[in-house]
Formats: C-alpha cells, structure tokens, sequence
C-alpha cells in the first residue's frame, strides 16, 4: 500500500517523536523520497519545534530566581 | 528523594537547590495558563511555598518536577476558578476523539534551521506570540513537550491526561504552529549560495 500526501501529514508529529511503527515509518520514508512538499512540511514542522526548545524564545522576567527564593528564605524563616 | 529526606530532617536550605531545576517549568506552566507576568510569577511563587509545606506528602511514585507541575497546574486553574473564567477544557477534550487531520503550510524546501536569527527579537517574538494564541489545551502540551522537552509521560502526568491525549493534542498543536510560523521563519533562514528560496 502507498501511503499519499494527507496520510504522511496525520503522522507527522509521531514521525518526529520516532512514535511509528516500523512499517509505517517505511512507508513514510518511501514517500518522503518522492514528495518534496511533505519532505518541506516535514522539515518546517521539524524546525519549528527546534526552535521552540531554544531558551531564548521564552526567558523568565528579570529578577524571577531572585525573588523566588527570597521568598522561599522568608518561609524557611517560619517553618 | 535523598534530598527530601535531608530537607525534612532539618536541612531546610536543601529547599533551593531542589526547586531551582523546577522553576521555569513551573513558571511557563503558569504563564500559559494565567497568559499574565506578574500573576505567573505570583503564582508560582504560591506554587513553590505549596511544595515546601507539602514535601512530607511527596512519595516518590512520580517524578519530583512532574509533582510540582501538577501543584502548579492546581494553583493556576484556581486562581482562573476565582477569576470566574471558565474552563472549556472538557468540550475540547472530546473532539480529542476525532482524527489528527489538518492541512499544513504548503512550502518547498526548507531544512535549514534559523537558530542563529534567534537573536533577533522579532524571530522569537514570532514563536511566542505564536504559542500564546494557541487554545489553552493545545498550548500547555507544547510548553511542557516541546519547550521543556518533558517527555509524554510526565506531560500527561502533570497535565491530568493520558498519554494518548498528549500525542493528539501535540499533533494538532504542531500542525497549528506549522501552518502559522512556517512560512513567516522561512524569512529569517540562513540563505546559501546555490540554494534559491521559494523555488515554486
């Protein structure tokens, strides 16, 4: 069976998790030989959750350690 | 959890070096619920004192941050109770039931990955304002997941869902987020000689 274009798309984030099983994931790579836009939105959705692991795009507000344990001393002070 | 024993036998300031692995999770968590600084950063606060007075309660059966998430997950969703807004997540759970289908951003080849563009404020604003208007069930999955790179498990775990709700949940997510920053990040990919971008 060959898979289309829509069937590698449901897939795409088990793909990426490495969450297929081994004849799908045959069946995937087959097609992403042939397929440059699925081998694009492979990559594009590959990237975008690369990205979204750098520390960069999201940073904890100036001063956010700083006053977290200030507040932790204050509790360690009661109890 | 020989770190917690010693904090409750007395060594009180063992508490900092435990919590400081948990606190952005704990603060991103409570960012994407509360989608407000200054009450994520109050919360988890809260969520971090709540920790401390309920350390003897901590077993061990799940992962200490996985713990502490689900303390922070708690003190969100309350304080979203008493701000009187209301919590769809159980209509949007149902429709996990139905298929992963979506249409993604059509594009040609794109496999270089614009870290270095990162230090440029409009890239990662993209990705969070991105992120930020994703529905609440799809955005704490890819906070936890895909920011935090906690695995399935642990997701599902601090988040109260199956591991099979995590999985569809992140598909959808990704495919929001692909659709949407795609062909916005192909701007800021590196160009090589030879390479010709947007070749139709």
């Amino acid at each position: 069976m060959r898979i289309d274009c829509k069937h590698v798309w449901q897939h795409i984030s088990e793909y990426i998790e490495g969450d297929v099983d081994a004849a799908l994931r045959a069946e995937i790579d087959l097609h992403l030989e042939t397929c440059e836009i699925c081998s694009a939105v492979l990559d594009s959705t590959r990237n975008v959750v690369i990205l979204m692991a750098d520390d960069r795009v999201f940073e904890l507000p100036a001063g956010f350690s700083r006053r977290l344990h200030e507040r932790i001393d204050q509790e360690l002070e009661l109890h | 959890m020989d770190c917690i024993r010693r904090i409750l036998d007395g060594e009180k300031q063992l508490f900092h070096e435990l919590i400081r692995p948990c606190e952005r999770s704990i603060y991103l968590l409570l960012f994407s619920l509360l989608k407000n600084e200054a009450d994520a950063e109050d919360a988890a606060q809260e969520t971090v004192i709540k920790v401390y007075q309920n350390l003897h309660l901590f077993r061990g059966e799940a992962q200490f941050r996985t713990w502490v998430l689900s303390i922070a997950r708690n003190e969100g969703l309350g304080r979203l109770r008493k701000q009187g807004v209301r919590k769809e997540e159980s209509l949007d759970a149902a429709s996990d039931e139905q298929s992963g289908d979506y249409t993604p951003a059509i594009l040609t080849s794109w496999r270089e990955i614009p870290t270095a563009a990162l230090e440029q404020k409009e890239l990662a604003d993209l990705l969070r304002n991105a992120i930020e208007t994703l529905p609440e069930i799809y955005r704490n999955i890819v906070i936890l997941r895909d920011i935090e790179e906690m695995d399935i498990r642990e997701t599902a775990a601090a988040l109260g869902i199956s591991e099979g709700a995590v999985k569809v949940r992140l598909h959808r997510a990704r495919g929001l987020l692909q659709r949407e920053l795609a062909p916005k990040l192909k701007a800021f990919a590196p160009k090589r000689k030879g390479l010709l971008w947007g070749r139709a």
